[in-house]
């Protein structure tokens, strides 16, 4: 398949990971990729296993799924099952679990939960069902966040009266600086999101590099770009150097996308507080809708509880999601959480980093290599 | 992640926590749902846990996609699957088609001759008839092709909003002229596993004919009667087993093939042939060609020596000209499905989990 092939090549990959060997050789490694996309990407196209030992992977958390925390998705289940409502959401979203089931259970138990692909399908369904209500459960960082806001332009603009959206966007910076300030971490570098940059721009990750003296390469999701970012952020460090590079030039401009930004200003505002999973509460961490844009807002609009619960005693996707535990490390992983029954959330989406694991790296070791490799 | 050594979680080793996980993925599933959800009949996890833990004990019956009957010394495979896609006509066949050549294939997988067919209908209230006229006829011409007869059949109306249009049951009896030649006992290390062509097709092209997705390709469904490729594979060399990867497509196929002999099985990403318009859809969708449906491609576990052959017996078949060795079945680490990627590096092909498709067959 034409421009997605040339970043899977096996023979670059195979110079490049010799590259890497040699570049990192006498010194352990830690590199985070922030962003679930690389996670996945990492596992899917068995990266570590191009990498050499000294060189380790820290999966971060920006998997939009993994942070949202339980209590929230009570809300969404509660705002799914009251009567007349269409509840749309991305599918990972409906696995996740709440303090009593999923959005899944709360559709077999008759709430009328769709899959949507994007905002726009859901304002399709409210303009198929006038008399119906529909809402948007939206998740993700400034990736996705554009999408909800132009939907909730085009939404206004038409002025659709039975469409609302449960805004659970998040932003990057605050949790990377949160990992940042955390004492029991031990980081060389990190893989900046290249989705979230296609947006923001790489300027926002200056501090790491200034403040933290941590280098970035803002990397894209093909398994050739996650490669040549660790060796970016290895050769800074060799080099003496300490700053923000840019791998993902053919998508991210150094300034982001303004006009996406300017779509976010005109929407959203910065919440005083949200609650990540497993990172508690972070100030001025999230999105809500800005009060031009109330009666589009599904939290003002239906009664949710909006009760904080605790994540449940055995899950440590915390510690997961900032990198202090591998997903292995957890003490239910694979046991009493698995993608099929997860406890927590990284178990739950594709990007998260113990279903990812669970899925595609659970051989990745080295006994069962011999065994399987020859 | 490299395995350090220092590492542990208690005790635990990484490869003693990986080691703890496979012993329990080996145990007989419980069935923890309290109500039934999608994912129950996505051909996945669920969907086996649904079978290993409800209807297995309760029936006790043996795997397979056809049971076998020992009558006056001749062997019948009998088999029935039930058909609820939507939507009804899609690109490359219809309900009619596919419910014909779905239960002709799982009793070709089983080594059998398909003989006849019994049809179960149930309409909603409203469906118009000339719909109906039209999946009948594709049916009778589905069978001609096949060259089964329909021997039987039911109908029974739902009142309006209780049915999605029409649900289509049919039955299939065929005979096994040679009983022992296939089954798991036959999978040994060793063995190469070959697919009959392009995999994805079918539940690709359904995806995109709902049209909720926007994107436009001239992609087919791939339902075909698979009998005569069987017939062919097991004449060229000494298949040991056959399988039809419809729902749950390749990987789901490979994984039962794997916990149930309790081999390991490793395929070649860049064998494994997948037609552009798949992988483009995938890539976009997010999904895994290898886990959605095909209704006209077996995959066969043969023995090493006689790969080869079969491969050519299959590509010499107009459905199974694309045919590819994707990989091999080996002793070790037993239940297991991998993948060496086309990246270089190598990763686990599980089981589907949850359900991320829609209704496919």
């Amino acid at each position: 398949m034409k421009f997605v092939d040339e970043f899977r090549d096996q023979g670059v990959a195979a110079a490049l990971a010799k590259r890497i060997a040699t570049e990192s050789s006498g010194h352990d490694w830690k590199v985070m990729e922030v962003c679930g996309g690389h996670t996945h990407t990492i596992y899917k196209y068995g990266i570590e296993d191009l990498l050499p030992p000294n060189v380790e992977l820290v999966h971060g958390p920006g998997c939009p799924v993994c942070v949202i925390p339980m209590g929230r998705v009570d809300d969404g289940i509660a705002v799914a099952k009251t009567d007349g409502v269409i509840f749309t959401c991305f599918g990972d979203m409906m696995r996740v679990p709440g303090g009593d089931g999923s959005l899944l259970d709360a559709k077999a138990q008759g709430a009328d939960v769709r899959m949507v692909y994007s905002p726009l399908d859901a304002l399709k369904i409210a303009r198929q069902n006038p008399d119906r209500e529909v809402v948007f459960y939206a998740i993700g960082f400034e990736t996705t966040a554009p999408s909800t806001a132009l939907t909730i332009l085009r939404a206004a603009q038409d002025h659709l009266p039975n469409f609302s959206v449960f805004c659970n966007h998040v932003t990057i910076v605050p949790p990377m600086k949160a990992i940042l300030d955390s004492p029991d971490l031990r980081l060389d570098g990190f893989l900046g999101p290249g989705h979230v940059s296609t947006v923001i721009g790489i300027r926002p990750y200056e501090f790491v590099a200034k403040r933290y003296g941590k280098p970035v390469a803002v990397v894209g999701f093909e398994p050739l770009d996650i490669l040549q970012g660790v060796y970016m952020v290895i050769r800074q460090v060799n080099e003496g150097r300490c700053e923000v590079e840019n791998q993902y030039r053919r998508i991210v401009r150094d300034d982001g996308n303004p006009r996406a930004l300017e779509v976010l200003r005109q929407v959203f505002k910065l919440r005083p507080h949200f609650e990540w999973r497993g990172l508690g509460f972070i100030s001025l961490s999230a999105l809500a809708l800005r009060d031009e844009f109330a009666r589009f807002d599904a939290e003002l609009r239906f009664e949710v509880p909006g009760v904080r619960v605790a994540d449940p005693k055995a899950c440590q996707c915390g510690e997961v999601l900032k990198g202090v535990l591998k997903p292995w490390e957890c003490k239910v992983f694979g046991t009493a959480c698995t993608p099929e029954t997860p406890i927590g959330t990284c178990m739950v989406s594709s990007e998260g980093a113990c279903a990812a694991y669970y899925n595609f790296g659970r051989f990745s070791r080295a006994e069962s290599r011999l065994k399987v490799l020859q | 992640m490299p395995a350090s050594e220092s590492s542990r979680v208690g005790k635990w080793s990484e490869q003693e926590v990986l080691d703890r996980i496979e012993a329990i993925r080996r145990r007989a599933p419980r069935l923890r749902d309290e109500a039934i959800n999608m994912a129950h009949g996505a051909g996945g996890k669920a969907t086996h846990t649904l079978v290993e833990a409800l209807f297995r004990p309760a029936f006790g019956n043996p795997s397979g996609d056809a049971a076998l009957l020992s009558l006056e010394g001749r062997t019948l495979a009998v088999t029935t699957d039930t058909y609820v896609v939507s939507p009804l006509f899609f690109p490359g066949g219809d309900i009619g088609e596919l419910a014909v050549n779905g239960t002709v294939n799982d009793l070709a997988v089983a080594g059998a001759q398909p003989l006849c067919l019994t049809a179960g209908f149930i309409l909603e209230e409203g469906l118009p008839v000339e719909t109906l006229r039209r999946v009948t006829e594709s049916m009778a011409a589905a069978a001609r092709r096949a060259g089964v007869s329909l021997l039987a059949g039911d109908t029974k109306v739902v009142p309006r909003g209780k049915g999605d249009l029409l649900f289509l049951n049919t039955t299939g009896v065929g005979e096994v002229r040679q009983p022992e030649r296939l089954g798991l006992a036959q999978v040994r290390a060793g063995d190469a596993v070959l697919v009959s062509g392009t995999i994805g097709d079918h539940g690709t092209a359904i995806m995109l004919a709902r049209g909720d997705l926007d994107l436009e390709t001239d992609l087919e469904s791939d339902t075909a009667p698979l009998h005569e490729l069987c017939s062919a594979a097991l004449e060229a060399g000494d298949v040991h087993l056959m399988r039809d990867a419809t729902r749950g497509g390749v990987a789901t196929v490979l994984n039962e093939l794997a916990a149930e002999a309790q081999v390991a099985v490793a395929m070649r990403e860049q064998e494994i042939p997948i037609r552009d318009a798949v992988r483009g859809a995938a890539e976009i969708l997010g999904i895994d060609p290898l886990y959605m449906a095909n209704e006209g491609k077996l995959v066969a576990v043969v023995a090493a020596g006689d790969a080869k052959t079969v491969l050519a017996a299959l590509r010499s078949h107009p459905l199974g000209e694309q045919a590819a060795i994707i990989g091999e079945v080996r002793a070790e680490p037993p239940g297991m499905v991998f993948m060496h990627t086309a990246f270089g590096g190598s990763r686990v092909v599980d089981m589907l989990i949850g359900d991320p498709l829609p209704r496919i067959c």
